[in-house]
């Protein structure tokens, strides 16, 4: 045993060797070896734990939202809708919603306006601190973690709470006023009176909490509309028979059940979207590539060294384990160089590299830090993907030439 | 060249251990995270339930790529069809599932 | 100690080139005995070589090393004998270009997984009593011609082999190092070991450490 591994060691000194003699080309590949699987391993765990983090914060999205869909469009919903809803046996309640849209031109950017649900979480939360308005201020009030909370104290008319990400982009805080557009054409002015927790930027960075009463000011929507409504059921389990009901009842009404919204982030940044498809695809062409020049076979220089090898007395079996070494050697630098680097890059820096490709189009983007949830079957699955079909690939070129008959080396006659 | 300094062999080794302890060290550290940043995940599923939210902030540039769930079945296919008007979250994002087609 | 009986070897079998190397040889080496075998280029001595120092299969007739058959031996065994056996001294030093005088020589020794500093130590010893111990963590590319030789003689010895095998080894070198290289062969006899040479450089046939001369034409060995 001793000698097995002492062999090993041996052979592994002689394989670094043999790959310092070509520095720059095997630096080269290594380099880029690392970038590959640096790409994939961020990709990896920053799609896994983003798709993570949304079904463990939506696990508390409405159970049901309704929409009216007029002309394939979304369109405003009528209150007496309401009650035809109410009737459905099994639902708990509905509670109205009201939210939208607002571009703001002086930052391109847009907001998602809300106006808080009327009961807040009182109907849900048993726990909830419930009166007690705990919003981060400038001025560093509270030292405790921020948790916004309605009690109409905070939020009254002509105010606003505006999410962190707006704060960062148009330089605002508490006690400054943000003048809006309304649908007439006249300004409405509002004071800021929060802002919403930097730590829920990943679903608060945009929004502006307003009042019921100035969003339909704002956007000139009567009491006889709402945006859509939730729907709470009594039996989780007849989500989807009551959301039926309600489109039979109400043709044009469109429900989206709270299954249907996780599944949405599931599904986000699957391989199957368009930039993840170039990812992917980049990566596997860049892998072919290798193992291609890998597998097409031996330079002169690298059949003589065989040569010598085996006239000194190395085996086919010793050439082989070289050659297996050489591919191990460099794919196991790659990977845990990448993997590595991956993880600070995510977890750490945020997604540095993403980050242009993530933000697109948008100005306003959420800072957020991503919780480090990471899927050792996806790790594994990058390791058996990456260095197998490398170190494989380095090996079996060298089939023919490491079984070359020592005697040819005593053939070499100049050198 | 190798007679004064560790031999090849132990300098790779060394440095694979390294990454290993590293790597294993990174997953401690995620682990650890994950319970540490449970506050963080609670306090953003109580938002979450307090507002009655339906989407993650992600994607503001348009109104179906801020809000996936909510988003009109017509709306993904009005645009172009790479979405470059959206460029990219319009290509890393589909159309979400309608799996309530029953009459 | 090495017996050939009725050994032939024919290259490229069936096809328009084949050509016979080596036809119907019957060869007896003694041990410790310096043995040179002569011939013009083309009369098989390369072939005959081989085929004593294990690197290649006769195509008929039998081998026979210290009276154990070993034509027929599966590859790993005949490796393993000649890794323990022989010691090749090549025409060319065939060094391995990029790494150093040491790793070079004890590259042969590598896959027997023997301790470093054993290994180590023997290499220092070889290179220091051909006079070379003071090149050992130099490049290869880096020695003269007389030093590479001397480090592929070294190279040739690090597992100790009993019988010593060379290949022209005074091709390439001047008159006053093919001297130096007879005596090394002269040590190597008075230390137990048996050689064998290939050469058509009298220097070499006509030395006074030859034991035996055997001449070879077209295959066949004369007289």
């Amino acid at each position: 045993m001793r000698h097995w591994i002492e062999k090993q060691r041996y052979i592994i000194d002689f394989t670094i060797s043999s790959l310092l003699r070509r520095k720059v080309k095997n630096f080269g590949l290594l380099a880029l070896y690392t970038l590959i699987v640096f790409i994939l391993a961020s990709t990896m765990f920053f799609t896994y734990s983003i798709k993570k983090e949304a079904s463990l914060i939506l696990k508390g999205a409405p159970e049901i939202v309704v929409q009216k869909i007029v002309a394939g469009r979304h369109d405003l919903f009528p209150v007496s809708y309401i009650d035809t809803i109410k009737k459905i046996r099994g639902v708990a309640a509905v509670e109205s919603r009201l939210w939208g849209y607002y571009y703001d031109s002086l930052v391109s950017a847009n907001y998602t306006l809300l106006t808080p649900p009327s009961n807040g979480g009182a109907a849900d939360t048993a726990q909830s601190s419930a009166k007690i308005t705990v919003v981060e201020s400038e001025s560093g009030g509270q030292p405790v973690k921020p948790l916004f909370e309605l009690g109409g104290a905070v939020l009254e008319p002509g105010t606003l709470i505006i999410g962190n990400g707006i704060a960062r982009l148009r330089n605002i805080g508490k006690g400054d006023y943000m003048p809006f557009r309304a649908f007439d054409g006249n300004v409405m002015n509002f004071r800021i009176s929060g802002t919403l927790s930097s730590q829920s930027e990943l679903v608060s960075s945009d929004l502006m909490l307003i009042t019921g009463e100035d969003f339909r000011k704002l956007f000139g929507i009567g009491n006889s509309h709402v945006t859509d409504v939730t729907v709470a059921v009594n039996n989780p389990s007849e989500v989807e028979m009551v959301a039926s009901k309600i489109r039979k009842r109400l043709p044009e009404a469109r429900p989206i059940i709270r299954d249907e919204i996780l599944r949405t982030y599931d599904s986000i940044f699957n391989w199957r979207g368009g930039m993840m498809i170039v990812i992917f695809s980049a990566a596997v062409l860049a892998f072919v590539i290798f193992a291609w020049d890998k597998a097409s076979g031996l330079s002169a220089g690298e059949r003589r060294e065989i040569g010598i090898l085996k006239a000194v007395g190395w085996e086919t079996s010793d050439v082989i384990q070289m050659k297996f070494w050489e591919g191990a050697m460099i794919s196991l630098t790659a990977f845990f160089t990448g993997v590595i680097l991956a993880y600070v890059h995510v977890f750490f820096t945020g997604s540095l590299v993403f980050e242009p490709a993530l933000k697109g189009w948008s100005n306003l983007y959420p800072n957020f830090e991503l919780t480090p949830f990471v899927n050792l079957e996806q790790l594994t699955t990058l390791f058996f993907l990456t260095v197998v079909p490398y170190t494989v690939a380095t090996i079996v070129p060298i089939w023919r030439a490491a079984t070359i008959d020592p005697d040819s080396a005593m053939r070499f006659t100049g050198e | 060249m190798s007679i004064a300094i560790m031999r090849n062999s132990s300098l790779f080794f060394l440095y694979i251990t390294s990454g290993a302890v590293l790597l294993g060290l990174l997953l401690v550290h995620a682990s650890f995270s994950e319970s540490a940043r449970q506050e963080n995940l609670e306090e953003k599923a109580k938002l979450v339930k307090m507002l009655k939210l339906t989407d993650l902030c992600l994607f503001t540039e348009a109104r179906y790529t801020r809000h996936l769930s909510q988003a009109d079945l017509n709306t993904a296919f009005q645009d172009h069809p790479l979405s470059l008007e959206h460029f990219p979250s319009g290509s890393f994002t589909q159309p979400p599932e309608r799996t309530s087609e029953r009459p | 100690m090495i017996e050939l009986f009725n050994v032939k070897k024919v290259f490229n079998a069936g096809n328009p080139s084949e050509f016979s190397a080596l036809n119907s040889v019957n060869l007896f080496i003694e041990e410790n005995q310096v043995t040179v075998l002569k011939g013009p280029s083309g009369s098989g001595k390369t072939t005959l070589l081989s085929i004593v120092g294990c690197m290649s299969r006769p195509s008929a007739g039998r081998v026979k090393l210290k009276g154990r058959e070993i034509t027929s031996l599966p590859e790993r065994f005949l490796t393993d004998i000649r890794r323990k056996t022989f010691g090749f001294i090549f025409q060319q030093p065939n060094l391995i270009k990029g790494i150093s005088v040491l790793d070079n020589v004890m590259l042969p020794a590598y896959p027997l997984g023997e301790k470093r500093s054993h290994l180590k130590n023997r290499a220092m010893k070889g290179l220091s009593e051909l006079n070379i111990a003071n090149k050992a963590a130099s490049k290869v590319e880096w020695l003269s011609g007389g030093e590479a030789q001397r480090a592929s003689i070294v190279r040739a010895l690090i597992n100790d082999p009993h019988i010593i095998i060379a290949d022209e080894p005074t091709a390439h070198l001047d008159t006053k190092l093919s001297y130096r290289f007879m005596e090394i062969i002269e040590k190597f006899k008075s230390e137990g070991k048996t050689v064998i040479i290939t050469s058509h450089d009298p220097l070499v046939y006509e030395s006074s450490m030859v034991d035996r001369v055997v001449n070879l034409r077209d295959g066949q060995i004369e007289g």
